[in-house]
């Protein structure tokens, strides 16, 4: 996040009935899990590790909320990637 | 146990319980019933600290695993669920911080594990969306499965002690107290609280000794560590040496000794040596308490109180439920009778479905007793009901609590006339001739006490309250506890008044304080004339035989003597110098010490 040139960052819409719940974040944090650095989820200016559920649910984002996903490392663009076709998918539900 | 070793401490609090044993700690947590142990890990033994709680974890995750795979191919979709726990096990928020405050701040694992939790629960809570509100549960039973594999086979709920334990608290609540399974319980410490505090009363009730008021023994006492109550003279002792543990052991034989002999004439009836019967009846909570009213030679119980049923439940108690509970006591006393308060539900015992209805700041002159009663008349018909259809199995009596007004009299006896018309009309069988009486805890009553004698058959004088309404004392507040004085001129002066109201009423006067069973107030009680006294049962045998050695025409003299006084220290002198032998040769447990 300290450096924005070198992040790389996605718009995504939550389309599953649930929002981000127990479930969906636990999918999200299983992957982003495996990244090389920091994974991010940006709601409304605040910050959420995209690896812990914890803090994915305090972002409370129901259905239909705009969230931003940020990486602080290029290399973990296919970890990106990964968790916006899930958000996309609407977690398989 | 915790590293730092400390010889031998003595604390001093309020004598809430008399009795002396010695045992070892249970620790139940500030926030209530989780007992977490809290203490600083040597920089030495951090590695094995981090290795401690990562093992921890690592088995509460092979424990959800096996429920997962032990789960029935179509129940799998339930079992999602777990598959979140198994992730949560290992979450950052949880997991890693827990880590991280094992490390910088060298707490134990349990302690920096509670720590976490309690952010994240904090977090949670200001949440609007209930569903996410609710992932709180998963959190705290994430966080309990770790943290039973970090204590060991042990429970940590206070519902599950399986051993026989001295419980220390900062403050034991109602509700609190009621989920211990206390036959288990030898002895009670707390920081806070007084004599007539609810701990102390159920304390005074079972018979085990308890100190309370003690201001930092939940802080200084460890889990398991060796401690002695010593519940006469106020004394809590944390590691004993050997020495003081001979002594005192020596002295709980004594005071074990003493209480046999106490007890073994506890069935001769309360004759004073003139011939004057007064009758000893017991307080009781508890359908189970009745046993020791019984086995101390009480004639009846003075004061059943009702709330017992009422707490820790998410829902209002049924007509039968509270019939069933009552006809166990009825049948069990009849043809002695039993006085059924009222629900007097307040602050300090307050309900958890009653709890939204929002916070009291001054709960003692709240909504509570007569006027929650009123306020909720279905809730108090069903109350009435079950106890009008208890009397058709003995010898009930009804009592309302926290009267103050005539008004409140008349409304709380029409509803139970509704009451009795209702089940008179379903044809279920009750006694018509029901006694009724109020308590006298409110200074507005003892006032109004020759109006409100037109209304009842008898009065029970409910003397801690009166006591801490007359003077302004909080008796739980450590701080002021000592100016809670039963023998104030005012209270004698207001005892005397009401003496002398049922003397030109003919309503009956009964007491069911605390000061009814203390053995240096019988002169009193018998000055003032009361029919009977009500108290914990294990003060009874004690209190009988007070009156059996006094005489009533010579107590009647003393308690005019006691009304010039105008301090309660020189009637505590009056009565230690007029009385002080008889107590001491009677009740004095030989050798060191003066204690009961």
């Amino acid at each position: 996040m300290e450096h924005p040139d070198r992040t790389l960052s996605r718009q995504l819409l939550i389309v599953n009935e649930l929002g981000l719940h127990a479930r969906s974040a636990a999918q999200m944090a299983a992957i982003a899990k495996n990244a090389a650095a920091g994974v991010w989820l940006i709601k409304d200016g605040q910050a959420a590790d995209a690896a812990s559920i914890i803090d994915i649910l305090s972002l409370a984002c129901a259905k239909d909320t705009t969230i931003t996903l940020k990486i602080d490392n290029p290399a973990d663009r296919e970890i990106l990637d990964r968790i916006a076709a899930l958000v996309e998918s609407g977690f398989g539900e | 146990m915790s590293p730092e070793q400390v010889g031998e401490i003595r604390l001093t609090g309020i004598s809430a319980s008399s009795g002396i044993c010695i045992g070892k700690a249970y620790l139940v947590d500030r926030d209530g019933v989780d007992v977490v142990k809290r203490y600083l890990v040597p920089k030495e033994r951090l590695n094995d600290e981090i290795k401690r709680f990562k093992a921890a974890v690592k088995k509460a995750m092979n424990e959800v695993r096996s429920v997962i795979d032990r789960t029935p191919e179509d129940l799998r979709e339930h079992a999602l669920i777990l598959e979140t726990h198994l992730v949560l096990l290992k979450d950052k928020m949880l997991y890693n911080r827990t880590l991280d405050i094992i490390e910088e701040k060298r707490f134990n694992a349990e302690w920096a594990l509670r720590t976490v939790v309690g952010n994240v629960k904090g977090m949670f809570a200001k949440m609007a969306d209930p569903y996410l509100k609710a992932r709180v549960a998963d959190i705290e039973h994430v966080s309990d499965l770790i943290l039973r594999n970090l204590v060991g086979a042990n429970s940590i709920k206070i519902a599950e002690i399986d051993k026989r334990v001295i419980l220390v608290a900062h403050d034991l609540s109602p509700s609190e107290t009621s989920q211990i399974q206390l036959e288990r319980i030898m002895g009670f410490v707390t920081d806070r609280g007084g004599k007539a505090s609810h701990t102390g009363i159920i304390a005074q009730a079972l018979g085990i000794p308890a100190v309370l008021g003690l201001d930092t023994a939940s802080r200084i006492v460890k889990n398991d560590d060796i401690i002695i109550v010593d519940g006469s003279e106020g004394v809590l002792i944390v590691n004993p040496d050997e020495q003081t543990l001979l002594r005192y052991e020596e002295r709980r034989i004594r005071y074990e000794r003493f209480r046999a002999a106490m007890t073994r004439d506890s069935h001769l009836p309360a004759e004073t040596v003139d011939g004057f019967r007064l009758k000893v009846m017991g307080n009781i909570e508890l359908p189970e308490e009745v046993v020791s009213v019984i086995d101390n030679g009480g004639d009846g119980i003075g004061l059943y109180r009702t709330e017992f049923q009422y707490l820790s439940r998410s829902d209002f108690p049924t007509e039968f439920e509270l019939y069933d509970k009552y006809r166990d006591v009825v049948e069990v006393m009849a043809p002695l009778p039993v006085t059924i308060r009222t629900l007097d539900i307040n602050g300090d015992k307050a309900v958890s479905y009653m709890s939204g209805e929002g916070e009291e700041a001054n709960p003692a002159l709240g909504l509570r007793a007569i006027r929650y009663c009123l306020k909720k008349p279905q809730v108090f018909k069903t109350q009435l009901r079950a106890i009008l259809r208890a009397s058709a199995h003995g010898n009930v009596r009804v009592m309302f609590p926290m009267i103050t007004s005539l008004s409140e009299v008349k409304a709380a006896k029409r509803l139970l006339a509704e009451s009795a018309a209702s089940l008179e009309k379903e044809g279920v069988p009750f006694n018509r001739g029901i006694e009724t009486g109020i308590m006298i805890e409110v200074p507005s009553a003892v006032v109004m006490a020759d109006v409100l004698a037109r209304e009842v058959d008898f009065f029970s004088i409910g003397t801690n309250d009166l006591i801490q309404y007359t003077l302004a004392i909080d008796r739980g507040n450590q701080e002021v506890a000592h100016l809670y004085h039963p023998l104030h001129p005012a209270i004698i002066r207001m005892l005397n008044h009401l003496s002398k109201v049922a003397a030109k009423t003919g309503v009956k006067l009964f007491m069911c304080g605390e000061m009814a069973g203390d053995p240096m107030n019988v002169p009193i009680m018998l000055g003032l004339g009361l029919e009977e006294l009500s108290m914990n049962p294990r003060s009874m045998p004690v209190v009988k035989s007070m009156i059996r050695s006094l005489n009533r025409e010579e107590a009647c003299a003393f308690f005019r003597k006691v009304l010039e006084e105008t301090s309660s220290a020189e009637i505590t002198r009056l009565i230690q110098d007029s009385y002080g032998g008889i107590v001491s040769k009677k009740f004095q447990v030989p050798v060191d010490g003066n204690e009961w």
